[in-house]
């Protein structure tokens, strides 16, 4: 037995308790017993028990009005009530109450056995039910973090841990990393899930408009303030919200905001009335806080209110393995969502993207990817397909001559070694053009 | 106190042969010195008119109290129907980890279920209930070994599914507390 179940057994007579407990105990079950309701309900208050197996009749409170009493404590205890009495009456209204199953005393020793059985196989479905779900919402959301690389599976790690908390989440990392991904693959791991993830772009937003934003605002609150409106905070009851760009706040929207965190209590713009909401906060910034501390932009009292669990996601040049999964994910993403059949990427085209830095991070890769899909030949990715050029270019290049002869070479193959259309690009007249060109020894071939 | 012995003490009408087949069967399986004894008891104290069985209950704790010692498991055997309040019958019970059970062989006989009488086959059921019983006052509980004679039985096709013998699992068990 890998679990040892165990059961209650409640019954006013004593050779009742004891021939039940004396039959249990040889199934190998952990058991114990009750006289009456009244000290069984006082035993399950500090203890918790598998299965409940109660007489209906018994002095003072009842096997039934008990087996309600229980439902309330524990919706899914498993109760099994007996009788000696049976009536058609008394099993559907104990059913009716929640009773796993009603037994007429005596009973068959193989019912028992059954009976206990079943119990015993629900508790284990329930178990695994309550297991597997636990295992599908671990993998739910997550589909968007694509990665083999240890710094990803550190993501998803933290992730996993941190969901089912209640704590407020920092989340660091430069833009284009997926910072807006982690947060929603916490929320749809969390206890809150079924709620809503508000998100709120602070950096985007006035001092006014984010006050507005985050707590609603009454009518007439200020002009143009037609009809009440409901905040971020409180559509985030019972849910997530998550606030991005968290550093860009003003010092006066820093206390405000430190005053809701504390509180979960705030009022509209313009009204009187405090609204409650019940909310995880998560925040996101590719700013680094404790500097901003430091120096006193940010205030320290809401840093560490926020700061409860710091998530840091690595940029794309951390995690250079990744790039091929990527590569891969998004030619995928993009074919399916143009209705287009799935390309490939040229040995050389990758090469190329996993030696680039990747400033825009993973966003930026998806960019990439997304217009060489659309301008491309419908087959393969080639190198030209990607506009590296521009962006500049390879890790591998730190001269500025260098990145200048690679620079001038490119726009000439643009414009098929036209100088004059070149040099108009390039924003240099033709003798310079011609300069550059004999001092690079650039040739069409090359 | 080191265990020293089994007894197994007859309250009903056994053959002799059979009860020394028991006790023979019992001493392999334990690898202890069996007693066998007679026993008497007034049974009317412990019929249940209503129920027209006797109470397993009050004749285990009897045996516990009149028949039973320290240094001995003791069996009482009967050839009455038991009952416990809440089950309609029990072919024998034991106090788990005690020094007391009882086993009964009325319920055991092919013609109370419409089948021809195999007398040899009542020796078996009833052997495997006596060390069934026994298993329980050396503190084995059941098995889920189909074969293991720790295995719960309510029914006879039960028993007759499984052997005499303990497990591999419950032999450890019961030598660990013979070694205690």
């Amino acid at each position: 037995m890998a679990k040892k179940i165990s059961i209650l057994i409640v019954d006013d007579e004593e050779s009742v308790r004891d021939s039940l407990y004396n039959w249990f105990i040889e199934d190998g079950y952990h058991v114990e017993y009750a006289e009456n309701a009244k000290k069984a309900l006082l035993m399950l208050e500090t203890e918790s028990f598998d299965i409940i197996l109660a007489d209906i009749k018994m002095p003072g409170m009842d096997g039934l009005e008990m087996l309600r009493r229980i439902k309330l404590l524990k919706s899914d205890s498993i109760v099994i009530v007996m009788t000696a009495f049976a009536t058609v009456d008394t099993a559907v209204q104990a059913l009716k109450d929640g009773a796993f199953d009603y037994v007429t005393k005596p009973f068959d020793p193989d019912d028992l056995s059954h009976l206990i059985r079943n119990a015993s196989k629900q508790i284990t479905l329930s178990e695994e039910n309550e297991n597997l779900k636990q295992k599908v919402v671990s993998l739910e959301n997550v589909e968007d973090l694509i990665g083999r690389s240890e710094a990803i599976k550190k993501v998803l790690k933290d992730i996993e841990s941190v969901a089912q908390s209640n704590s407020s989440v920092v989340i660091t990392g430069e833009s284009g990393t997926g910072k807006e991904l982690v947060a929603r693959a916490i929320h749809s791991n969390s206890t809150r899930r079924y709620f809503p993830l508000v998100s709120v772009h602070c950096g985007a937003l006035t001092e006014s408009l984010l006050e507005s934003e985050l707590f609603g605002h009454e009518k007439g609150a200020f002009t143009g303030a037609m009809y009440n409106r409901k905040g971020r905070f409180e559509m985030a009851d019972n849910g997530t919200i998550f606030l991005d760009e968290i550093a860009t706040i003003s010092t006066r929207m820093q206390i405000d905001l430190l005053r809701v965190l504390e509180s979960k209590k705030f009022v509209r713009v313009g009204g009187n009335k405090e609204i409650s909401s019940d909310f995880r906060v998560i925040c996101a910034t590719n700013r680094d806080l404790k500097s901003m501390l430091e120096n006193g932009t940010f205030r320290e009292d809401l840093y560490y209110r926020l700061n409860v669990v710091n998530i840091y996601v690595p940029p794309l040049r951390e995690r250079i393995e990744d790039i091929p999964l990527l590569v891969d994910y998004f030619i995928g993403k993009y074919c399916s969502s143009m209705n287009r059949p799935p390309v490939t990427i040229e040995s050389a085209a990758l090469k190329r993207l996993e030696e680039f830095s990747f400033p825009g991070n993973v966003r930026e890769l998806e960019n990439m990817i997304e217009r060489a899909i659309v301008i491309g030949n419908g087959k393969k990715i080639s190198l030209k397909d990607l506009p590296l050029e521009k962006s500049i270019i390879s890790n591998s290049v730190e001269s500025l001559d260098e990145l200048e002869r690679i620079h001038i070479h490119q726009i000439l193959n643009k414009y098929n070694w036209n100088i004059s259309r070149t040099a108009k690009a390039l924003k240099v007249d033709r003798v310079t053009l011609y300069n550059k060109i004999s001092k690079y020894g650039i040739k069409p071939a090359e | 106190m080191a265990l020293q012995y089994i007894t197994l003490i007859s309250f009903g009408y056994f053959d002799t042969d059979f009860l020394r087949n028991v006790a023979d069967a019992v001493k392999k399986e334990f690898l202890l010195v069996v007693n066998l004894k007679e026993g008497h008891l007034d049974l009317s104290e412990y019929y249940d008119p209503t129920r027209r069985q006797y109470n397993g209950i009050k004749l285990v704790h009897e045996v516990e109290t009149a028949f039973s010692s320290d240094s001995s498991k003791t069996i009482g055997l009967f050839s009455v129907d038991l009952f416990i309040p809440i089950l309609t019958y029990i072919f024998g019970q034991a106090f788990l980890n005690g020094r007391t059970g009882i086993a009964s062989n009325y319920r055991l006989s092919n013609e109370r279920y419409g089948i021809k009488t195999d007398d040899r086959l009542i020796m078996e059921r009833f052997i495997k209930e006596v060390i069934h019983e026994l298993g329980h006052t050396f503190g084995l509980i059941h098995c889920h070994i189909p074969a293991c004679v720790m295995r719960s039985s309510t029914y006879v096709e039960d028993i007759d599914q499984k052997s005499i013998h303990l497990c591999l699992n419950c032999r450890n068990e019961f030598n660990n507390t013979l070694k205690q």
